[in-house]
């Protein structure tokens, strides 16, 4: 059993839902992205999302468009977020890391070289924003020959032929975006979520993970009461932008604000 | 004879190329395009409706006219211009954006929006929206809309707003990827017109139909005014929608060499060009897998022509199969070669070409050089040259 669908079992069996922040690894600078992970388990993270620089994040909104950019100053590539995985498991043998990312630097390092080189450094799943399972043959093969969990998104827009070949090659969790638009964008409609969702389940025993629009502990708090995740990223990567300078007092932010998450989403 | 396969496939493959990398989210919209769009190409309401406009808004057919003053002064083969620069406002840009609206009108959708580089593609698509009553939004990068001046006004003229983008290299991409963002966040009401051959399927396909007026017409033109067909055909080659209008109804004439020019900026062995075919490698992109300038990362570079409408990192699919299977060769001419091929047209013909379209002049004239007087070379003069006036006369130090 992968690390992911052992720790949504767990969470299962504890009654918890699951919470899942995401930062764009190397933002505001490489060096400190490893402790910002560490920070985040400590504030109450069941699963990290590791958001991979890309000079083109077609379907980011303005903070993680921003994220991009400060990471890619310091050149921070696929590679290098590699490297960092490894740092983190050399103290973090239990928390799964899901890399999102788009396709063109899984492209250029080959998908068999990438899944081998992620699996070797403690990935455990790769959530590619640009590849719907159309096109996605070839990678999962090579992410499943390496053990590595293939994410996929599921939309509004996503009708019940879509959704069950989605969750057929799904392994780990479905991510489901909860509105028509980019991350980080206006606030979401608790109620479309939960019925969307209810068509989702029909088709998969799968846990879903719903992002996009989550700011705050009151909108973790109703996500939470109808998905098994919740995914928080641009309401992080904010804090992150407003201390950019102040590189010292991002780990206690972060931890703060997710402790808060935490909280809301158990006392729920 | 040999036969170029129909492509693209049903997943809008061509060969390895094209195809729909996008998030889940425009996954449906798009299977909706390519089903209206299927429904529609074969509708004798909707060809007529077309055919109107292009007749009577654009004013199609552009004609075919022989360059005999700048032929003789090369000495060589002799060059016949397809004289898209002719169409209303300005370029083979109005083609697509007619076909596009008028698609968008009959799938229900009130908003259109585009992107646009040096501004031909926006003011073509804001010139659609007047003409047919709908909104319209056209994403530019900031330092784009900032050395494009006219062409902002000139939109903002015909009633579209012009959102300047902020993000990245705050150019062409840039401008595709917010254009994208919007049409996923509006998809409900908004059709997105996307100004070339790239993008997801069925974009590539679509905008390819779109443009073969061109290649359809001069086809016809060669036969009727030379009886036979040309020797070569030349376009240049920024996303490579003009030329594959041209190309394409030619693909099945094998005695048909074919040239696609990109941006060779300072030159294809410097780093600063827009020749993703001639120096670039595959990688995806913008919706679709194609040749690309990025890095060993995967990031995507900044790429520099004189020539805004060239100045984009990635290209057709399209192109990409073309090139791979040898049907098409791909060539770059560099900012100065494209300079001398505008001055050279302007002064021998009395034709001011678009830099875009300069450099399919610059190499029709090296290959005019090399073939004799009683060969023929077929150029897409896609563009007029008046919208560069500023680029050219800052060049020569003088500000007007």
């Amino acid at each position: 059993m992968s690390r992911i669908a052992k720790r949504f079992e767990d969470l299962r069996e504890a009654g918890r839902t699951a919470l899942i922040p995401y930062i764009t690894a190397g933002d505001p600078r490489p060096e400190i992205t490893v402790d910002l992970m560490h920070a985040l388990v400590e504030a109450g993270a069941d699963l990290l999302e590791l958001g991979v620089p890309f000079s083109d994040p077609m379907a980011d909104g303005p903070v993680i468009q921003a994220a991009c950019e400060r990471a890619l100053i310091h050149h921070v590539s696929l590679r290098r977020v590699l490297d960092m995985v490894a740092d983190f498991r050399r103290r973090d043998g239990d928390t799964p890391v899901v890399l999102m990312g788009y396709l063109n630097p899984i492209e250029v390092m080959g998908y068999q070289s990438f899944a081998q080189q992620a699996a070797a450094a403690g990935v455990d799943g790769v959530l590619t924003v640009d590849i719907p399972p159309e096109e996605a043959g070839e990678l999962v093969s090579a992410l499943r020959a390496h053990a590595l969990d293939a994410i996929f998104l599921l939309a509004p827009t996503s009708t019940d032929e879509r959704i069950r070949r989605i969750t057929e090659l799904a392994r780990g969790f479905v991510y489901y975006v909860s509105f028509k638009g980019v991350t980080g964008a206006k606030s979401l409609d608790v109620d479309a979520v939960a019925a969307k969702l209810e068509q989702v389940r029909r088709h998969t025993g799968l846990p879903i993970g719903v992002g996009f629009g989550i700011r705050d502990a009151e909108s973790a708090a109703a996500v939470g009461r109808v998905a098994d995740a919740v995914v928080v990223g641009s309401a992080l990567v904010q804090r992150i932008a407003d201390l950019q300078d102040r590189a010292d007092a991002i780990a206690p932010a972060l931890a703060d604000f997710l402790s808060g998450l935490r909280r809301a989403l158990d006392q729920d | 004879m040999q036969t170029i396969p129909d492509m693209p496939d049903e997943h809008g493959h061509f060969g390895i190329y094209g195809g729909r990398f996008v998030a889940e989210t425009l996954m449906a919209p798009l299977e909706d395009l390519r089903q209206a769009y299927e429904r529609l190409r074969g509708d004798p309401d909707f060809i007529a409706e077309l055919d109107a406009d292009l007749a009577d808004f654009v004013g199609r057919p552009s004609p075919l006219y022989h360059a005999r003053r700048w032929s003789e002064h090369l000495g060589g083969a002799q060059i016949y211009l397809k004289r898209e620069d002719l169409n209303h406002t300005g370029a083979h840009k109005v083609n697509n954006t007619i076909g596009q609206a008028l698609l968008a009108r009959r799938m229900g959708k009130t908003r259109i929006i585009a992107e646009t580089g040096a501004g031909q593609h926006g003011v073509a698509s804001a010139t659609v929206a007047a003409r047919l009553g709908m909104e319209c939004v056209v994403y530019m990068g900031e330092e784009d809309v900032r050395r494009q001046a006219i062409n902002v006004y000139r939109m903002r003229l015909l009633g579209a707003e012009v959102v300047a983008v902020k993000s990245g290299s705050r150019t062409l991409k840039d401008a595709l990827n917010e254009a994208m963002r919007d049409w996923v966040t509006n998809v409900d009401n908004t059709f997105y017109i996307i100004g070339t051959v790239a993008g997801p399927h069925p974009y590539p396909a679509l905008v390819r139909d779109f443009q073969t007026v061109i290649g359809r017409e001069a086809r016809r033109q060669m036969l009727d005014k030379t009886g036979r067909l040309p020797d070569a055909l030349v376009a240049c080659v920024g996303g490579g929608s003009n030329a594959i209008g041209l190309f394409h109804p030619f693909l099945d004439d094998e005695t048909v060499a074919m040239y696609g020019v990109e941006g060779g900026g300072e030159g294809v062995d410097t780093p600063r060009h827009a020749a993703p075919l001639c120096a670039g490698r595959p990688g995806v992109l913008h919706g679709n897998r194609t040749y690309l300038m990025e890095d060993d990362d995967g990031q995507i570079i900044e790429t520099h022509s004189i020539s805004a409408g060239l100045d984009y990192p990635g290209v057709g699919p399209e192109h990409a199969w073309l090139k791979d299977i040898g049907r098409v060769n791909y060539v770059a001419a560099t900012d100065d070669e494209a300079l001398q091929a505008f001055h050279e047209l302007t002064r021998l013909e009395g034709i001011m070409p678009a830099l875009e379209s300069s450099h399919a002049l610059a190499h029709a004239a090296k290959l005019a050089r090399e073939l004799g007087t009683d060969r023929q070379i077929l150029v897409n003069l896609s563009g007029r040259g008046d919208k560069d006036i500023h680029t050219v006369a800052a060049l020569e130090g003088i500000e007007v």
